[in-house]
């Protein structure tokens, strides 16, 4: 979706992410109330979602968070909708589309090649499942 | 997708690194959507410009861009801003965020663009020709020209109609394609449509019907600019209306196949299904007239109906500047003001800090005011015929 390389520890939600009214762009921290990940930061993490949701400005955050230095150090969805596909690129974040995410969990360690699209998972470091 | 040889340029670098990156952003989108190639814009519309809608990281982004240079390609307007350029103070917007909306304003400027800021840009010197390519992204301004004028236009966001702005050139795909423009409902009207605000309560119903359909409406007669205008407005804010055809009056009507689509029927319950519904208010505290942005046209007919009467409530009738100029000009604005209201210009109630200005209830004449007000400013509305809300006001 977008080319760069990055590897760092991923940060997984299940639900639709979005970034307008939804993270912080000075902090990084979602803000979403009820959100799988409020209070979580997405700064220098592997940034797991399925889609983007919500208003364009959503790009201008993104762009946002990397201005700031709190920006994920890549993206992972199963599709990058327009919303996400512009923020990453206007930001220029390393993202990956069309990735299967059951495999991801909270706490891998992930290495994301977008140049080549691939995400592996180098290390299981996220809780038992059901625990 | 099939690039020329400049485009490969940009995408090289070779114009510099804004282009760079907002050219990839096309070549995505266009991926994204299947496109083959781009094609050349004749005009761009750009949404988010309201500091209220953008914030902080819109206005860094903006100010970035015109820092580094850039400069767009075609000729592009704006949606509208937060508050009236020349008015604000005398209305009351707050000094902070009038800072930060100049701010945003004159980014633009420098990268630029017109700052005509309205989401009438047919009504303010932009009027496409039919079979244009634009890249426009106030959704009921894409509405009227696909639908109105016959130009083309997908529902841009603001980053990918800025884009358009900078590089020139949009993908090639949806309603860019002659065979992505054929309804695929049959809208059926029966009874009487009175005025604009019935074809937009009438049209907020259909756009929660259809979604992302294209209706072909039959049954309607005498439907003008103010009156397509306020149908398309309401259904692309209930739904994700990007073109309709009105038998007998829209310019591609004529030309589509409407054997074997799916029906609906609607008349007057519908309308007062959306009026009721929408309305969740009981006595404004304020009438905002003009969602879309009025026309000349909708001007003279309000200031007929306060001719030698008083508004008690405060009284808005929102508008692009061109308009508001002609009817300095030709003494309307004069009329309006003598009876207490106000042409305001630049800007509209939904993308306006009313929620900092003391409004509790606002009365609207639009459907799409009407949705967006509760959520976005936080006051209750009233959705109801022009006059009916007038008399309301007036002493």
């Amino acid at each position: 979706m977008n080319p760069g390389k990055a590897r760092g520890e991923a940060l997984v939600s299940r639900s639709p992410l979005s970034f307008y009214g939804g993270v912080d762009p000075k902090t990084g921290v979602v803000v979403e109330r009820g959100h799988e990940l409020q209070g979580k930061s997405v700064a220098g993490k592997i940034l797991v979602f399925p889609r983007g949701k919500g208003s364009t400005v959503g790009s201008y955050v993104i762009y946002a968070l990397k201005k700031n230095g709190v920006a994920p150090l890549a993206v992972v969805n199963e599709e990058t909708e327009p919303i996400v596909a512009a923020g990453v690129i206007l930001a220029d974040i390393p993202c990956v589309d069309g990735v299967d995410l059951s495999q991801l969990e909270t706490g891998d360690l992930v290495e994301v090649d977008a140049d080549r699209g691939r995400v592996e998972v180098l290390r299981k470091g996220g809780k038992p499942q059901g625990f | 997708m099939y690039l020329t040889r400049d485009q490969e340029r940009m995408l090289e670098g070779e114009e510099g690194e804004v282009v760079e990156r907002m050219f990839r952003l096309l070549v995505r989108l266009g991926e994204l959507y299947g496109a083959d190639r781009m094609i050349p814009v004749s005009s761009c519309q750009v949404s988010g410009v309201s500091y209220k809608s953008v914030g902080e990281p819109g206005l860094e982004f903006l100010e970035d861009l015109a820092g580094k240079g850039a400069r767009v390609k075609v000729r592009t307007t704006l949606n509208p801003a937060g508050l009236d350029r020349e008015g604000w103070r005398e209305m009351g917007f707050p000094e902070d965020f009038a800072e930060k909306q100049f701010r945003i304003l004159e980014a633009f400027r420098r990268l630029g663009a017109e700052l005509t800021a309205t989401c009438t840009p047919y009504l303010a010197g932009v009027v496409p020709s039919r079979g244009e390519h634009l890249a426009w992204s106030e959704s009921s301004a894409v509405s009227f020209s696909n639908s109105v004028l016959g130009a083309r236009t997908n529902r841009e966001g603001g980053p990918s109609a800025l884009a358009a702005a900078l590089c020139g050139v949009t993908p090639r795909y949806g309603l860019h394609l002659e065979e992505n423009r054929r309804p695929t409902l049959l809208v059926e009207v029966e009874g009487e449509l009175r005025g604009p605000s019935d074809f937009s309560a009438l049209g907020y119903w259909v756009g929660k019907e259809a979604g992302g359909e294209i209706p072909y409406f039959r049954g309607i007669r005498g439907a003008g600019t103010e009156e397509l205008k306020a149908l398309g407005a309401a259904m692309a804010a209930s739904g994700a209306v990007a073109l309709f055809h009105v038998e007998g009056i829209t310019p591609e009507a004529g030309e589509v196949e409407t054997e074997g689509l799916e029906r609906v029927r609607v008349g007057r319950r519908e309308v007062e299904d959306s009026y009721e519904s929408l309305t969740t208010g009981e006595e404004p505290d304020l009438v905002v007239l003009g969602c879309p942005h009025a026309s000349l046209g909708e001007l003279s007919r309000t200031a007929s109906l306060l001719r030698g009467r008083r508004v008690k409530k405060p009284l808005w009738i929102c508008t692009s500047r061109r308009v508001k100029e002609e009817a300095s000009l030709s003494g309307l604005r004069g009329e309006v003001e003598g009876a207490g209201g106000r042409i305001v210009a630049d800007t509209c109630a939904v993308v306006s800090p009313l929620e900092r200005m003391g409004f509790e209830t606002v009365g609207v004449d639009s459907a799409k005011a009407a949705h967006y007000l509760p959520g976005l400013c936080g006051v209750r509305v009233v959705f109801a015929p022009p006059e009916r809300l007038l008399e309301g006001i007036l002493g």
